[in-house]
């Protein structure tokens, strides 16, 4: 075609198109859409509600919707303490999930059993599935739970994302 | 009907015989019977004196004595507003005692729980499966002689 292009569409150079990485294109999309499974089981829910309600506003970080099926979810959110008889359902729980997968122990009886050294207590989630990030506190403050989520954004963006997983 | 102090006294009077001990502590009367006396005296604060709630049943475990544990009861009457408790004490070896779930049938969980935790035995109580803690569980975990830090994961651990 000479001379003319399709009405109102004027052919330019300038951001027609743009270079980048497949990991970094990928990245930064997966950065900004993780859908959280909480799986809350005691008072550090109190403050998960806070740090995803109005006032602190997790969707400001693309991680807002709790997707109550593991199936649809990407990062999971442990919440609370976990009990020894508790634990064959996290870990099935985790495995139902896709990959890619994060998992985010939130409060210090998630990552390390916290004061609860006995004989119920699961002694940090980290026994009996990866852990990718540990927000300590008893609760977490909601600016440390931020910090948390975007500190895992930026390794999700440095990270490579391969298109075919090793696992498969 | 009455004040506390007035149905302390009538239990006192009626049960006197069959108790080792009364006293009044925090404003609950406490008995100490014998083992095997508790499903009586059940039955009458049951029967007799109108005490229709079965609040708890829990033990103690004193290490050092014998016989080692304690079997404590808690009732309350909901037409008087009063507790009582009710202390028996058992030996290590045959810890056992009278079920009460025919005269209450929420002792049946309660009774449950005290078993896992403390091996208390409950003699006609017919479902002593565990209740809060899972099955292949070892050990009695509230008795004094279990190791604080001892786990029995039911999923294994990661390397």
């Amino acid at each position: 075609m000479t001379g003319s292009t399709a009405a109102g569409h004027e052919r330019s150079a300038a951001f027609e198109y743009l270079t980048t990485k497949k990991d970094e294109f990928v990245g930064w999309a997966r950065k900004f859409s993780l859908f959280p499974y909480p799986f809350v089981t005691a008072c550090c829910a109190m403050e998960f509600m806070s740090v995803s309600s109005t006032l602190y506003d997790t969707d400001r970080f693309g991680a807002a919707l709790p997707r109550f099926t593991p199936r649809q979810s990407d990062l999971l959110m442990v919440v609370g303490t976990v009990t020894h008889k508790q634990a064959p359902i996290l870990k099935k729980v985790y495995e139902q999930m896709c990959e890619p997968k994060w998992v985010i122990a939130f409060g210090v009886c998630a990552s390390s059993g916290g004061f609860y050294q006995n004989y119920a207590a699961l002694p940090g989630i980290d026994k009996i599935i990866p852990v990718d990030l540990y927000i300590p506190g008893c609760p977490p403050r909601p600016e440390m739970v931020i910090d948390g989520i975007m500190k895992l954004q930026d390794r999700i963006a440095r990270d490579r994302h391969p298109i075919i997983n090793r696992d498969f | 009907m009455g004040t506390p102090q007035q149905v302390f006294d009538r239990i006192n009077s009626s049960l006197g015989a069959s108790v080792l001990e009364s006293s009044v502590a925090h404003g609950i009367l406490a008995l100490t019977v014998e083992a095997g006396r508790v499903g009586e005296i059940a039955r009458a604060l049951k029967d007799d004196f109108g005490f229709d709630m079965f609040l708890d049943v829990t033990a103690v475990d004193w290490p050092e004595r014998k016989p080692r544990f304690d079997v404590v009861y808690h009732f309350y009457s909901t037409s008087d507003h009063v507790r009582v408790r009710v202390k028996t004490r058992v030996p290590a070896e045959d810890p056992v005692v009278d079920t009460l779930v025919p005269l209450y049938g929420s002792a049946r969980y309660m009774e449950r729980e005290c078993h896992e935790m403390y091996g208390i035995v409950f003699r006609g109580n017919d479902d002593l499966r565990p209740l809060l803690l899972y099955e292949g569980f070892v050990g009695h975990p509230l008795r004094k002689d279990y190791p604080k830090r001892k786990e029995q994961p039911l999923v294994p651990y990661r390397k």
